[in-house]
């Protein structure tokens, strides 16, 4: 057996132990793998998503237990002081020896630092790890100001960082300007007025001479004799490599640091490999993970006995979203090693520039360059990468179409197979053609497990999608939207024959039309066709709902439960809300005003639920349903009654609209707005349905979004009456319950709809279908039959005694903890 | 409590079974959290099945305390569990995580007899 050590954990420190154990069980080697710092490796790529509340397990390619299971050795927090060649072992700063057959040098690189006079001084920081990000954002808290010394990706993205920390930001840059390893002067430009219209400040040719401060820093000094003023500093002005074992134990290492490595990532010594940013190969360090995962698989090919090719350099094409800007460059984007002639679109306007760089024939793409729309990445890089041919007119690959087309000529299937689609797992087009035509794949699920394509960094994702969409057309496939491996049926499908079969049970309807015994997708799913269609009380089929519907309440981070009784338009009485003081005193609750204008209690352990309830229900509140896919609140403003703005008095109107729909179960949750005039306080066209007051009556508004991809509302109807908009409001909601697939909002689901809001308005308005009547009906006969879900489980002993931690212990969770937090509580972090 | 403290035993080998309720206290098709010598432990009445699974009540990926509310289900044939919190499903015959690179979770033997549900513990 082959004991491999592998230094160092860092992103490629991992791939090489992943893509090793996918080759080479613990039977034939054993590897032990040392990390320095505390944590197992993480996405330094996303680093920066750590300010934005991604945690650092969040972060984690993968948990201890994924090494344990994969019976890997990780010792983190651990440092190899010493390689003893001569012995085969390494050293640990414990004193510890640990014997090796093959080493595995992934030491990676850290932030290189200029030799300026006073960088020991407080407040001078670099960007590279957890640790630096953590105390970035605790001196930040004391600052107004930071400067970032450096202008490359990782200097742009860490501006980003302290930018949004709140902090006004500097980015010095010695070169004349952006991004100069990747942008020409234009694009540069380009990309430097968009993010200077976004707040940060550039100093370009700059020079730093020194620091400038007592104990903590104040300032910068230039070379030119200005000086800039700054609370604090992040450099990240590049990478140096990690290769100090490598010169302690004698290998060679290049003038400018790295460890020497031949086309096979050998050292000079047979035993010792070197892999990512630590791995000088032919003068280049890459600093980007893709060839640093390429290295680790050559190690791993040959550690498995297999052909492998020689490593021959890598591809340093990048594609980016800085700052809200996206930005590619690829292939000889500055036109520097090869001959050729350029096209360039540069619109001032939207703040686009666009370059490709074409060979002097004219047949084939070198390179190029794109700033503020980057669409068109993956598809350029492809040509130029494969060399295929470009289009008579080469200017089509930058200019839109007046149709507003892809401005690319070529789709997906002009590419050749050994096209490389994704290239953090070095995925190719013929890969993933033939595992859709071999394997019957249908979804991306499947192919993303089956490939690993878009595992990685998931930017090649659209092109995977396009390509097996492509393949299921070739093979004359109509891919069925079916609900998941139990039902071939869509949703739609299921909801007519549960209406027409008049199927009231998840087990009837298995039995019926499908196979199997259910799962995680279309259990909920089919929960919902079931209440959307009768309306029954939920909590009669409690194993096929989510956890949120099970319990009718919100699980939270740690196992506690969140109640929100329903408060219809935000009205509430001071009874009430004294009410809800109460029971959150009583039952130890944290409380916090929702975005739809009621209050959230949260922190109730699962047994306490009912009694809660009960309080809450003798005072005069019935659920909020925030648990659950339905009706969630109307939101409004004042209105008429108060504001002298007001037009029509919104709050009674969204209270009205509110208590009719409450309860309504859908393929998503529903929220609603009502706004008495058009300054639009309630946020109405953010909803998905929104109703506005105009001189003549109310405007309807549908399928808006606030989430994740905001959108407006749009106009339904105009001018319409009370009556008119309440009758189109219900065949809306129905039409979109009936028709709309599982989890899909009613933005989703308008956009997806052929013929799109015409087409809806010719439903809804125009009735010509000639449904209107019969969705009213089916409406009315919902709302006929709604009583509270709480009400029913307050007064009904048996399904009370449901609402517990433990079958055999009347003992609360354990495990829901809580801590202090601004006078309230919240739970311990996971 | 981690789910590290869990002990598993080997069917075959069980010597110790510990009651852990009545079958009817167990909600059909459906999961139940029992606390058995400290450990949170959830079993499952898989009843469309005619089985009986158990698991550690932890799910590895956030170490949250909530299996047994999970929804059960099958994927090719093979009984399932999905973690309510972010639906990481785990096989109930071996424990292994299906959709995703977490641990495993441990599972334990289960026999019902005269309507009494028993755990393998040792």
């Amino acid at each position: 057996m082959k004991q491999v050590i592998v230094v160092g954990n860092g992103m490629v420190g991992y791939k090489f132990c992943e893509r090793l154990r996918k080759q080479i069980g613990e039977e034939e080697v054993q590897v032990k793998v040392f990390g320095e710092e505390l944590t197992p490796a993480y996405d330094r790529v996303h680093l920066s998503d750590y300010f934005q509340g991604k945690s650092k397990e969040d972060l984690q390619l993968a948990s201890r237990d994924w090494y344990a299971a994969q019976g890997i050795q990780l010792e983190t927090g651990v440092m190899v002081t010493r390689i003893e060649r001569d012995k085969k072992q390494v050293v640990t700063h414990d004193g510890k020896i640990h014997a090796y057959d093959v080493l595995v040098l992934a030491t990676g690189s850290m932030a290189f630092v200029p030799p300026i006079p006073g960088v020991d001084k407080k407040g001078v920081f670099v960007y590279r790890t957890l640790e630096d990000l953590d105390a970035i954002q605790s001196y930040a808290s004391k600052c107004k100001s930071a400067a970032v010394i450096g202008g490359g990706l990782l200097g742009l993205e860490a501006a980003k960082a302290v930018k949004d920390m709140g902090l006004k930001t500097h980015v010095v840059e010695m070169a004349p300007r952006l991004l100069p390893r990747q942008l020409d002067e234009r694009g540069a430009g380009m990309l430097q007025i968009t993010l200077e219209e976004m707040g940060l400040e550039f100093h370009l040719s700059q020079q730093t001479a020194s620091f400038v401060g007592g104990e903590q820093l104040t300032g910068l000094q230039f070379a030119n004799g200005e000086q800039l003023l700054t609370d604090m500093v992040v450099i990240s002005a590049g990478i140096k490599p990690r290769d100090e074992l490598a010169r302690t134990c004698g290998l060679s290492v290049g003038p400018r640091g790295g460890v020497i490595v031949d086309d096979h990532m050998r050292t000079e010594d047979p035993n010792i490999y070197a892999i990512g940013e630590v791995a000088l190969h032919k003068g280049m360090i890459y600093g980007l993970v893709a060839p640093g995962y390429d290295m680790a698989d050559c190690v791993v090919k040959q550690l498995a006995g297999e052909e492998v090719k020689a490593f021959t350099g890598a591809d340093m094409s990048t594609k980016l979203k800085l700052v809200g800007t996206d930005v590619g460059s690829f292939g000889d984007a500055l036109l520097e090693s090869s001959k050729g002639r350029s096209i360039v679109i540069e619109d001032r306007y939207q703040k686009i520039y666009k370059r490709v760089n074409i060979s002097e024939d004219g047949k084939k793409l070198l390179g190029g360059i794109l700033v503020g729309d980057a669409s068109a990445y993956n598809m350029l890089h492809q040509m130029m990468m494969n060399g295929m041919k470009l289009p008579p007119h080469p200017e089509d690959l930058i200019i839109e179409s007046k149709g507003g087309e892809q401005a690319v000529g070529g789709g997906v299937e002009d590419l050749p197979d050994a096209a490389q689609v994704c290239s953090c797992e070095n995925v190719t087009k013929g890969d993933i053609c033939t595992a859709v035509k071999e394997q019957g794949i249908e979804s991306m699920e499947q192919l993303k497990s089956c490939t690993q394509a878009g595992t990685g960094c998931g930017g090649c994702l659209p092109m995977v999608k396009d390509l097996m969409v492509h393949t299921h057309k070739q093979m004359g496939k109509e891919v069925k939207q079916v609900l998941c491996e139990h039902f071939a049926y869509s949703r739609q499908e299921l909801f007519s024959l549960v209406k027409v079969k008049g199927i009231k049970t998840y087990p009837e309807l298995l039995k019926e039309y499908g196979k199997g015994h259910g799962c995680e997708i279309c259990k909920p799913a089919v929960a919902s066709i079931l209440a959307s269609a009768w309306n029954d009380l939920i909590v009669k089929q409690p194993t096929i709902q989510d956890t949120n519907d099970r319990f009718l309440a919100n699980i939270q981070k740690g196992g506690s439960y969140s109640v929100v009784p329903r408060v219809p338009g935000g009205e509430i009485t001071p009874d009430k809300l004294i009410v809800l003081g109460q029971v959150a005193k009583k039952y130890d609750l944290y409380l916090k005003i929702t975005g739809g204008q009621r209050i959230d209690m949260f922190g109730a352990h699962v047994g306490d639920l009912p009694d809660i309830w009960e309080q809450l229900i003798n005072a005069g509140f019935e659920s909020g349903h925030a648990y659950g896919k339905s009706l969630r609140t109307v939101k409004s403003c004042v209105g008429s009654t108060w504001c002298r703005y007001g037009l029509h008095d919104s709050v009674s109107f969204a209270i009205e609209v509110e208590n009719r729909y409450k309860g309504l179960r859908a393929p998503h949750k529903l929220k609603g707005g009502v706004s008495g005039c058009i300054r639009e306080c309630a946020e109405a066209r953010g909803k998905d349905f929104g109703i506005i007051a105009t001189e003549k009556g109310w405007n309807l508004y549908v399928s808006g979004n606030g989430g994740s991809k905001p959108q407006h509302a749009q106009l339904l109807a105009a001018d319409i009456t009370s009556e008119e908009c309440i009758r189109y409001l219900d065949r809306f909601l129905m039409f979109y319950i009936k028709t709309a697939e599982p989890l899909n909002r009613t933005s989703t689901w308008l956009a997806k709809l052929e013929g799109g809001l015409e087409y809806l308005k010719s439903v809804v308005v125009e009735d010509v279908l000639g449904i209107g009547e019969e969705l009213e009906k089916e409406m009315s006969q919902l709302i006929e039959v709604y009583q509270c879900e709480w009400k029913a489980v307050v007064e009904n002993p048996e399904l009370r005694a449901k609402f517990r931690h433990f079958a055999n212990s009347d003992e609360k969770d354990p495990m829901v903890q809580f801590e202090p937090m601004r006078e309230q509580k919240k739970p311990v972090n996971w | 409590m981690t789910y590290d403290t869990y002990n598993i035993p080997k069917n075959e080998k069980v010597t110790s079974w510990v009651f852990a309720g009545n079958a009817t206290d167990f909600t059909e098709e459906g999961g139940e959290c029992v606390l058995i010598e400290g450990e949170q432990i959830a079993i499952f009445n898989f009843s469309s099945r005619g089985e009986w699974y158990a698991s550690q009540n932890i799910c590895p990926h956030k170490q949250q305390a909530a299996l047994s509310r999970g929804m059960i289900g099958s994927e090719k044939g093979e009984p399932k569990v999905a973690c309510p919190f972010h639906k990481k499903t785990f096989s109930l015959c071996t424990g292994k995580n299906l959709n995703g690179e977490e641990a495993a979770i441990k599972v334990y033997p289960v026999k019902v007899e005269e309507g009494k549900v028993y755990i393998g513990w040792h």
